[in-house]
């Protein structure tokens, strides 16, 4: 018997009797972080690191039981020692690692290597066996680093300045916007928020986390209040009429698909950034190399093309076929989450 | 080479044709006249003739990248575009070279009788002294389709903002069959005689589809009526013992029509005849299916003329003994058309036949006919109209018949190229027969982006097998598909070929039994059969 094992409600440990980010209804649930294709609403009880539960907390409301733990603590289930290590997904987002009579499996969720600036950066665990996703896992995807995307988005900002225009970048609310957030100089000028964006920006800076100083777009604002600024908010944002008082604009993506340029042309911004929150091809390979796995599980992404690759290498590999979806899953979530909002305001 | 990486980036970054015609205006200024004549042929889709095969460029750049043959083949799958995946996949440079755009070009003109191992380390030093964003140009430049939102009218009015030419002279000039080898910026667009090329051609004037009233188009007597021909619209140049054809795309198509050749003794010398080459044969026209089998095709054979004949159903006359009628009204252009066309009495020269009717009701009912007739619909020209250059609204108008529908189960879906490469875009229909479901077709466009979003989450969640790039799915999705026209088909299982197939829209109200039959395309086969 596997150490974990793909069952219809998800990722199963049957030795302990738990689920890792599991989608169907169950009793035990570790979770690696709070995007709401790995933390969906329901569990009996949840498991998550301290910083990952704020967030956790937020989107499932409060009568969902959430327990948290230390990175690096150790727990034992039933003769199983599971722990959460840094993924640098997100703030608070975990590899889970499990270990039972000397056998080592991780479960890393989403992640990417480089430091971002706010989530805890991100930890290589050695392992027998390794669950990856592979949002991007094909070898045209190769991220620069983040200074050099920051500078551009930096001269972005006041090129549109300078043209009398306000500046908007959309990113996924839970993650990417506080990530962008964390690295923008609000000495350029004034850094503006959609709530639902503005919402996650609270919380985190509860948890005691730095993040620049921000406004929330309210109804009050007129036309004008916005000039010099930066609006970072969801891309379901632009949809509606809400975008309106930014005119004249120039409206910019922040997305690892920004790579090709048909995805590119595709959201038709005017500027794409290329910025992800997982692994691109090189940093994957040298993961995989670095845990020493002789074993890996390739999930959400191009996971059949990156599997047969390793295989090709000389590892055991086979897809694990999860319902995670990557970056383009929480493209298309963050309208579910301000329906959450607009639901929570009329009450 | 980094400026025009530079203005291709910049092109790509935005939206606006104002932006876009300053960053060109501002490039034309800024290089030199073979940069500038080789900026505006690739923007005009000339490109230099290709000296390497695409197939050595992907092993090349598979193997310079350190990947597997298949992997770069998956990539380039998914992203689309030849150029960009090489560009996206190669290991950083390890050098700069620093040249102009021309110097690339050259060197990849020089390439082509070069041994295969010369070709290969040219190709390969090229790659490690260029950034990615000029080794994407690069490529492009062997593999052609520059694709950046640039039409070539955008491009004419940034080149007349610089050279202070008007437009329409400009756009005359542009047409036909340059390149940048053969002539120099000072004899194209400098000089003063656009006609001295005799194969030019005028740019064509494209209709709107109708979307007035008929209020708005006013007095039905100052109107022009005739069939909408299911053909490649083509414009036959007669001058100083030549003849040229120019497809629509602006392509030199003469020698896939050697029907036309005749016309070079019976038409005079300064004529030009802007028609439908149209497949007939028995005094009606074929299907376009007939037609395309030629257009692939290299060699002309017997057989094809045999078999998909052509005609020029011609309606209208732009120039006649050299004299340039684009500004005499439509009614007098088409007395002298007719006049012309008698005169030539050759089988392989029609008169588009003016649809005759007193009122819109009639038209109305002339449009009914069309399907039974072959034809697309009715085209609407007012009779006092000038011959204009692209699309313009007001004066011509297409009024198509209304699509032919049916309801389908998609059975198998295929992730898009480019612009949608994370999404399932490409689907194959099915229609029941009996318990079974029979595909009939595949179909593209149509779904909005969340449509696509939507679909390829169910795919996704529903998929029974794949085979590469394909899925098959679970029977459940119906949506609803338009077509032009319908024709047998010994190649397709349900016994049909579609012309034309959209998705309409996606019946979410419809449940998968109550899809169409193929029964029902049957029928529709025996009522409209083109």
């Amino acid at each position: 018997m596997a150490l974990l094992q793909l069952t219809k409600n998800g990722l199963y440990c049957e030795q302990a009797d738990v689920y890792i980010d599991p989608w169907r209804k169950v009793d035990r649930a570790l979770i690696t972080h709070g995007h709401a294709d790995h933390s969906r609403w329901g569990h009996k009880a949840y498991l998550c690191t301290h910083s990952a539960k704020p967030v956790i907390r937020h989107r499932l409301g409060a009568k969902m039981k959430i327990q948290s733990i230390e990175f690096g603590q150790k727990m034992n289930m039933n003769g199983v020692s599971f722990s959460f290590h840094p993924a640098g997904h997100i703030v608070g987002s975990a590899q889970i690692r499990v270990e039972y009579k000397g056998e080592v499996w991780v479960a890393s969720g989403d992640y990417k290597t480089e430091y971002d600036g706010i989530s805890e950066a991100f930890e290589l665990v050695k392992c027998n066996t390794y669950i990856t996703e592979s949002t991007f896992g094909l070898p045209v995807y190769k991220w620069q680093p983040q200074k050099e995307v920051f500078e551009d988005i930096h001269n972005w900002w006041r090129q549109n300045q300078r043209d009398g225009k306000v500046t908007i970048l959309t990113a996924y609310s839970l993650g990417k916007a506080q990530r962008i957030i964390a690295n923008l100089d609000p000495e350029v000028g004034p850094i503006f928020t959609h709530g639902a964006v503005e919402d996650i920006n609270e919380i985190i800076r509860e948890q005691g986390f730095y993040l620049p100083p921000t406004t929330r777009v309210n109804k009050t604002q007129k036309k004008g209040d916005f000039k010099n600024g930066i609006v970072i908010t969801p891309a379901s944002g632009l949809g509606t009429a809400w975008v309106k008082k930014f005119e004249p604009k120039s409206v910019g993506a922040a997305s690892g698909w920004m790579a090709v340029r048909g995805a590119r042309r595709r959201r038709s911004v005017d500027r794409g950034f290329v910025l992800s929150d997982h692994v691109d091809w090189e940093s994957l390979n040298a993961v995989i190399e670095g845990t020493g796995a002789e074993q890996v599980l390739v999930t959400h992404g191009y996971s059949d093309i990156y599997s047969k690759y390793l295989r090709e290498k000389g590892l055991k590999s086979q897809v694990l076929e999860t319902q995670f979806e990557g970056e383009q899953q929480e493209e298309e979530e963050v309208e579910e989450i301000i329906g959450e909002n607009e639901k929570k305001e009329k009450e | 080479m980094k400026r025009f990486a530079e203005l291709f980036n910049l092109l790509d970054q935005t939206t606006s044709t104002k932006s876009k015609v300053t960053l060109l205006k501002d490039y034309f200024a800024l290089v030199d006249d073979k940069d500038r004549m080789w900026a505006m042929a690739l923007l005009s889709h000339r490109r230099p003739k290709r000296t390497i095969k695409t197939a050595l460029l992907r092993e090349w750049a598979a193997e310079l990248s350190n990947l597997p043959l298949w992997l770069f083949e998956e990539s380039y799958h998914i992203v689309g575009d030849l150029a960009e995946t090489i560009a996206l996949v190669l290991p950083a440079a390890t050098h700069k070279k620093e040249e102009p755009l021309t110097y690339w070009i050259d060197l990849i003109k020089n390439l082509k009788d070069k041994e295969e191992v010369e070709k290969k380390e040219a190709i390969l030093n090229a790659w490690s002294g260029l950034d990615a964003k000029e080794r994407f140009i690069f490529n492009k430049l062997i593999t052609g389709g520059f694709r950046v939102g640039v039409s070539q009218k955008l491009m004419t009015k940034a080149l007349s903002q610089y050279t202070e030419i008007e437009e329409k002279s400009l756009t005359h000039r542009l047409m036909g069959n340059w390149s940048p080898d053969d002539t120099t910026f000072e004899e194209l667009i400098l000089n003063e005689n656009p006609l001295d090329d005799i194969s030019k051609p005028y740019p064509f004037y494209l209709a709107y589809a109708f979307d007035l009233t008929f209020e708005e188009l006013g007095n039905v007597s100052e109107w022009q009526v005739e069939r909408k021909w299911d053909g490649i619209r083509g414009q036959l140049i007669v001058r100083k013992e030549n003849i040229f054809i120019w497809s629509r795309g602006e392509e030199l198509v003469t020698d896939k029509f050697p029907e036309y050749k005749i016309l070079t003794e019976l038409l005079p010398d300064g004529t030009v005849i802007d028609g439908e080459i149209l497949p007939f044969k028995d005094d009606k026209p074929l299907s376009f299916n007939i037609l395309q089998t030629r257009i692939g095709r290299k060699n002309i054979t017997k057989k094809i003329l045999e078999t998909a004949p052509v005609i020029l159903m011609a309606y209208d006359l732009l120039e006649l003994d050299g004299k340039d009628l684009r500004e005499t009204p439509l009614y007098e252009r088409r007395k002298l058309l007719e006049k012309l066309i008698a005169k030539v009495d050759h089988p392989v020269l029609k008169i588009s036949p003016i649809v005759s009717g007193d009122s819109w009701s009639a038209f109305e009912k002339e449009r009914e006919k069309s399907r039974s007739l072959d034809t697309e619909g009715l085209m609407l020209k007012r009779k006092e109209s000038s011959y204009q250059s692209g699309r313009k609204k007001g004066d011509w108008w297409k009024w198509k018949v209304d699509p032919l529908t049916i309801d389908a189960v998609m059975l198998y879906a295929q992730r898009g190229h480019g612009r949608r490469s994370n999404l399932y875009t490409d689907y194959t229909f099915a229609v029941w027969d009996g318990d079974n479901l029979v595909p009939f077709t595949k179909a593209y466009s149509g779904l909005t982006d969340k449509e696509f979003a939507e679909v390829t989450k169910f795919v996704n969640k529903n998929t029974k097998e794949k085979f590469g790039p394909v899925r098959s799915v679970k029977a459940e999705l119906v949506f609803e598909i338009a077509f032009e026209g319908i024709s047998k088909s010994s190649r397709h299982k349900s016994g049909v070929a579609l012309r034309f197939p959209r998705i309409k829209r996606w019946r979410k109200d419809k449940p998968v039994e109550e899809a169409n039959t193929l029964k029902d395309l049957t029928d529709l086969l025996q009522n409209y059969q083109l």
